[in-house]
């Protein structure tokens, strides 16, 4: 576990108790407290609907829509996996087409002041506003839906790649020019791991984005084809005053985030745990 | 007596049209030397270091240093004010950077790596990060660093300016016996006359606006130092002596605090 203490001069840090069990404690609370409260709400969300007799057509009680997501699994799962699939080659795209635009811009002033421009005017303009756009120009839908999702997810990549390469300690890079670093040498022990915690953090936000320009996308697109997301089922079940059907699809994406997230918070953790005071949890 | 190791020629530093950093610096360092630069802020100490290290060009003028040819890695130690970690490696890491650039593996360094770990008392902390350690650990992990390549050099700017008193003292031993036993020639700017006195054989003064040398003055005392320098009459003498040098040496604008 990583906790910050000072190494006593002479010997190892003094191991205290006290402090492991709470942090024991605390670890434990972090899963249950979130659970609870969670179990809590969809607890009475049921109730409610119940005591209310408000009809399903309306909002429709967690165990209905628990039903609806056994009955329609196959069908909504196929969806699902079209969405993952969808978010993530946009988020793989996201990252190498970032990645490598980001380090030609920090390597270079001029193309960084000629392309940024573009850069800004992709990600300022509404992904909504392009996208029916898109769908007219790219005739293969996953491609058209993939542009849309790689739009919205790229720029967190591209500017904290840019600001993390920027940002390395000028004394660092003193020293490598002392010990005579090649621009290999240079990238790989000083540029990259600077970098490191700003693509961590771009990682984190481009993940939900390249989400959210999928399902955005899909809406756009609207229920057309064979191969269709969890959006489009959305939209479907819409037109068809599905309202179970809609909440179950709309978990599906909720859970998709989730999964999302916590897979780049982890991600996250295991690049940067042992040194980088974002990822360091502090005895109090 | 021998070709001096380091020659400063006439050196020019200007950053843009309005700032002199150093006006024609001209020196001879000899090999052993322990040589201070002192002055207050402004006075281009530490932009002379950066230019004998090869960090920053000179304006104007030749610096030469006669280095060993036969040497593959550098032959030449830097020791910033800061202690300059890569906060992503481990100790280890850190000290190993300066051979890994040269070309060597982990297992190829390890040894010279340990000896230098061992030289500054921080052999129990190889695995340890950056954040563990206390400040003046940092900085011994830095000098550690910077002696792995075994220099003949040794350039520290202001290395210990931030860390508390007694730690302090006990890096500047530190530093007097790897220079006495390395027989290193050390270039130590600070902005203590009694770091200054306490540490080196000769004391280059210097003054701000313009960057220039006001003094070259040699302080007579038995080398190595140890703790009875600091508390002898001697030293009392020679810190008042180059005091005086170095208060002559400021204008009225120039005393800040």
């Amino acid at each position: 576990m990583a906790t910050t203490s000072i190494i006593d001069e002479d010997g190892a840090a003094p191991v205290n108790t006290a402090a492991l069990v709470r942090a024991r404690r605390q670890r434990i609370l972090a899963w249950v407290l979130p659970i609870v409260t969670l179990s809590a709400a969809v607890a009475f969300w049921e109730f409610w609907v119940w005591y209310k007799a408000i009809p399903h057509y309306l909002i429709p009680a967690p165990s209905r829509i628990w039903a609806t997501l056994l009955v329609d699994g196959p069908s909504l799962m196929q969806s699902a996996w079209f969405t993952v699939k969808l978010t993530f080659f946009s988020l793989l795209l996201a990252i190498i087409g970032g990645v490598i635009l980001g380090a030609l811009f920090a390597l270079s002033r001029p193309v960084e002041m000629s392309l940024f421009p573009f850069a800004v005017i992709l990600q300022v303009t509404p992904i909504v506003a392009i996208a029916p756009l898109i769908l007219i120009y790219v005739h293969n839908t996953f491609a058209a839906l993939l542009i849309c999702a790689w739009l919205v997810a790229f720029f967190p990549i591209l500017s904290n790649t840019v600001v993390g390469l920027r940002s390395t300690d000028h004394n660092l890079r003193d020293l490598f020019t002392l010990y005579r670093a090649s621009p290999w040498q240079r990238l790989r022990y000083l540029l990259a791991p600077s970098a490191l915690p700003y693509f961590m953090a771009a990682l984190k936000i481009a993940g939900g984005l390249s989400l959210i320009g999928a399902v955005v996308a899909e809406f756009v697109a609207g229920a057309t084809g064979a191969n269709t997301g969890l959006a489009s089922r959305i939209i479907e079940s819409s037109f068809r005053n599905e309202i179970p059907r809609m909440f179950a699809a709309l978990v599906l994406v909720s859970l998709l985030g989730v999964a999302i997230f916590l897979l780049t918070a982890l991600a996250s953790k295991l690049v940067l745990g042992r040194w980088h005071e974002s990822e360091i949890k502090r005895e109090t | 007596m021998t070709a001096p190791l380091i020659r400063l020629d006439r050196v020019r530093k200007e950053f843009g049209r309005q700032v002199l950093a150093v006006e024609d610096m001209t020196l001879e360092i000899k090999s052993g030397d322990f040589i201070s630069f002192l002055g207050p802020s402004g006075c281009g100490k530490s932009t002379a270091l950066r230019m004998i290290a090869g960090l920053l060009p000179a304006t104007a003028g030749t610096i030469t240093i006669a280095t060993a040819q036969d040497k593959a890695e550098q032959d030449l130690g830097f020791v910033f004010q800061e202690p300059t970690l890569m906060p992503w490696g481990t100790v280890f890491d850190n000290v190993w950077l300066p051979l890994r650039l040269a070309g060597l593996s982990r297992k190829a360094a390890a040894e010279r790596v340990r000896a230098a770990l061992v030289e500054v008392g921080l052999s129990k902390f190889e695995g340890a990060y950056p954040r563990e350690l206390s400040g003046g650990m940092k900085m011994r992990v830095s000098i550690a660093r910077a002696m792995v390549t075994r220099p003949r050099i040794l350039l520290m700017d202001e290395p210990f300016a931030a860390l508390d008193e007694m730690t302090r003292s006990k890096l500047n031993n530190d530093v007097i016996r790897l220079a006495a036993e390395h027989g290193l020639t050390v270039i130590f700017v600070t902005h203590s006359v009694f770091e200054a006195v306490y540490l080196s054989n000769r004391i280059v003064v210097m003054a701000a606006r313009p960057g220039r040398v006001v003094a070259d003055l040699s302080v007579n005392a038995p080398w190595p130092r140890g703790e009875d320098w600091r508390i002898s009459p001697e030293f009392s003498t020679e810190a008042a002596r180059v005091s005086q040098v170095l208060k002559g040496t400021l204008h009225g604008d120039d005393i800040d605090h």
